[in-house]
């Protein structure tokens, strides 16, 4: 099998689970318990905090451990949103028609608890337009939202440059206008580091840089107003109740520790192995168009159309040849449409509906993308023929 | 001795059956549960057989299960997704939930409380126990839920829910019923039409599954909103990809805990009620907190407090005698404020600080709690002796 899906999840990683099986089996203990084995599984969380932190360039009081990203993502929108809001500094917020759902969703959300929200279009290289960006702000603007990289065409987001744009407003405006973004694709290729990005919050989900599922991370810049999406217990310094999933967090932190350690060398690498895959499929498919640019992508991610396809018939034969790959975000998969990011970025429908989405990982070879590139041409041959027969 | 683990309300070491069941997900079938390819099928068919698992244990449908982080999420999302929805409905604005609740019910719907609904909090009496003609008075015309815990972690005191959903129901036919069972699981029938609930929480790592994944049972037709929000998973009421490994365990340790439960439970109790009996025997000026009535009491549970020692004390010696006790619920340990379960039980604050609490397991022995009778009262004694006379 030759697993070309990593943007929906990614094998856990074995140190990982290494790191993780002492706290399924002997060290069990909640970690808020005042006695030996609970002081083991605190430290542990303590630790995967630190470890954290240092790949984020924060300080540990700045990260918590959530179930996932999409609850990452919903409390960012809807606790920072809400704190903001509620301290008077106004209700609007601005962000992409390229997000990931967890934060479309979120912000639909805020809007139905009377929020107003404006969603920037991209140009057709998936990037967002600074100028419309700088328009869309207003005087009570509080909170942007665009993710660092896009989970089904790979455009990388000019966060730096935002951050510095929404300092000098919030200068002008009199108030802050705080930047969260989504880097969930990111740690395996690109740095996250916050400081050098200028955010104010970042999620991160571990099951996507070879973590565990059900992990997530937040990352909150000190002094960030922020209402908590789960209440409870005390957990996470009084902004994430529930017991911490200990062997979660743990296997996150390694994850991410190998994840961030090698992403220059992995970007290289891989980076070559999909500009091959992109150049062959070029060369030996006509009619096929890529979605996804040359410059200021993932290197992991390529999503292209083949005219006279449907995307999940494709998806479906190669499937059968041992290749998963996918017809764009694994989310929506359930109800089948066509991309909305493919949509803002100007891409025909029709086109849109033929597209689907190679996403290498660290374990992809240059034999399995010219294994994936013979394949793929002879299905894609295939349908096209049996569509000329129907 | 090797080390005595008497916390099991806090949480529970995963059976070795559970880990292996996850382990074999995490190592091979790691897919994504929403991709169309195998990879994914199968990680699809296993959360789809786990689901069905628990509904045949709980008797409910498999769409009425909803799989969520833990019991903080299940009871954080119970009681917003209802609130909202039945506000949404016009059928009003007020909540009845009890004194006693754990955390996430209590600052759920606190946090409700600033958002325009009203709340009461049910007094309980001093074995920690709801009154009837209290519940029936708190029902209005405008109460949209009713939140009350199967069993209380911190006393054990078990609530009548049964009693309570009726009368609740029959004063107001709109009213929404919701049960923390996080503690109840394995001890207590928590099938939902016994109960006669429409919402149930439950939380994996308290019987012997993985921490950071709950359940929660919605009644089909129960008017609610989700909680967290993205992807179309969970038929489209939690988004977030499903923690595949998680759902699998907890089915496993769900299917345990209830067909292994009678037997358990005698034996736990047995133990138990030394504890119960015995402590106050050996230790002078001993107050059980909680019901003494067995039937009434959660069958692991012990707690009790000493007069004129100070609880946190009796945790660090109890550990540096190798064995895990708590002081009450593991979330709020290090807090300063007494258990607000004892305060709501009219246990004054003094008296508060000085609590206990033991919860036995399924690895629990006899000579584990022979070890407890034997060198409690000694450390009693020695705290009273260097604290100062409070009296």
């Amino acid at each position: 099998m030759i697993y070309l899906d990593h943007a929906a999840t990614s094998p856990l990683r074995k140190e990982a689970l290494e790191c993780m099986r002492p706290f399924l089996e002997s060290n069990f203990g909640n970690p808020s318990g005042h006695y030996e084995i609970g002081k083991i599984a605190q430290l542990a969380v303590d630790q995967a905090r630190l470890t954290v932190a240092t790949c984020l360039g924060a300080r540990p009081q700045e990260i918590l451990f959530t179930s996932g990203g999409t609850e990452s993502i919903n409390s960012a929108l809807l606790g920072i949103g809400q704190a903001m809001h509620r301290a008077g500094s106004g209700n609007h917020i601005i962000t992409t028609a390229i997000e990931h759902h967890a934060g479309l969703h979120a912000s639909l959300w805020l809007e139905e608890l009377g929020y107003t929200v404006t969603y920037l279009d991209c140009d057709s290289s998936g990037k967002v337009n600074m100028d419309a960006l700088k328009k869309a702000l207003r005087p009570d603007t509080i909170l942007v939202s665009i993710m660092l990289a896009n989970n089904e065409v790979g455009s990388i987001q000019p966060i730096a440059e935002i951050s510095e744009l929404l300092k000098t407003s919030s200068i002008k405006h009199g108030h802050r206008i705080l930047l969260h973004t989504d880097a969930v694709q990111a740690p395996e290729w690109l740095s996250v580091n916050t400081k050098h990005l200028g955010v104010d919050a970042l999620s991160l989900s571990a099951h996507k840089f070879g973590g565990p599922k059900g992990v997530g991370i937040l990352f909150l810049k000190r002094g960030t107003p922020f209402r908590p999406l789960l209440v409870g217990g005390g957990q996470e310094m009084q902004k994430r109740a529930g017991t911490e999933n200990v062997a979660g967090i743990v296997g996150t932190a390694t994850a991410l520790e190998i994840a961030n350690r090698g992403a220059s060398e992995r970007s290289k690498r891989i980076g070559e192995l999909r500009n091959r895959l992109r150049e062959g499929i070029e060369q030996k498919i006509n009619g096929s168009y890529t979605n996804s640019q040359a410059v200021d992508t993932l290197p992991n991610i390529l999503n292209v159309s083949f005219e006279e396809i449907e995307s999940d018939e494709l998806v479906a034969r190669l499937d059968e040849k041992g290749i998963a790959t996918s017809t764009g975000s694994a989310c929506s998969n359930a109800l089948w449409e066509p991309s909305h990011v493919l949509l803002a970025m100007g891409v025909p429908i029709r086109r849109a509906s033929s597209s689907i989405r190679f996403s290498l990982g660290d374990d992809t070879t240059l034999q399995d993308i010219e294994h994936v590139l013979k394949v793929l041409s002879e299905e894609i041959q295939l349908a096209r023929l049996k569509r000329t027969d129907a | 001795m090797n080390r005595v683990y008497l916390d099991h309300a806090a949480t529970t070491k995963p059976d070795q059956r559970v880990l292996e069941a996850m382990l074999a997900v995490y190592k091979e079938d790691w897919g994504n549960p929403s991709s169309i390819y195998l990879e994914g099928q199968q990680a699809r068919r296993w959360i789809d057989q786990s689901r069905d698992r628990c509904a045949a244990l709980l008797e409910v449908e498999s769409d009425e299960l909803l799989f969520t982080s833990g019991g903080t999420e299940s009871d954080n999302a119970a009681i917003r997704g209802v609130a909202f929805a039945q506000r949404e409905l016009g059928l009003g604005t007020h909540i009845v939930t009890s004194q006693i609740e754990h955390h996430a019910v209590l600052h759920a719907v606190e946090q409700l409380e600033k958002e325009g609904f009203e709340a009461t909090y049910l007094p309980v009496d001093e074995q920690g126990i709801i009154q009837m003609d209290t519940l029936a008075d708190s029902i209005r015309e405008d109460t949209i839920l009713l939140s009350l815990m199967l069993a209380n972690n911190e006393v054990g005191s078990l609530q009548p829910v049964q009693n309570a959903a009726e009368v609740a129901r029959e004063k107001n036919p709109h009213i929404v019923i919701h049960s923390d069972a996080v503690q109840g699981v394995g001890a207590v029938d928590i099938r939902p039409s016994v109960l006669n609930v429409d919402l149930l929480t439950l939380a994996g790592h308290k019987f012997y599954g993985p921490k950071g994944i709950g359940l929660l049972y919605i009644r089909q037709g129960t008017p609610w909103e989700p909680f967290v929000l993205g992807g179309g998973q969970e038929k489209e009421r939690r988004g977030g990809t499903e923690n595949v490994a998680g759902i699998v365990g907890f089915a496993v340790a769900f299917d345990l805990a209830l067909r292994e439960v009678e037997k358990k439970n005698t034996e736990i109790q047995k133990l138990r009620n030394r504890l119960l009996y015995e402590i106050p025997e050996l230790v002078p000026d001993t107050v059980i907190t909680g019901p003494v009535d067995p039937a009434l009491r959660l069958p692991n549970n012990f707690s009790c407090c000493f007069r004129n020692v100070e609880g946190e004390s009796v945790l660090l010696s109890l550990d540096m005698i190798e064995v895990a006790a708590s002081s009450g619920s593991a979330c709020t340990t290090g807090a300063l404020e007494p258990s607000h379960v004892l305060t709501a039980m009219g246990v004054d604050n003094d008296l508060a600080h000085s609590s206990l609490r033991l919860t036995l397991g399924n690895e629990t022995t006899n000579d584990e709690i022979e070890y407890i009778l034997e060198k409690l009262p000694s450390i009693i004694e020695r705290l009273r002796a260097l604290a100062p006379d409070l009296s």
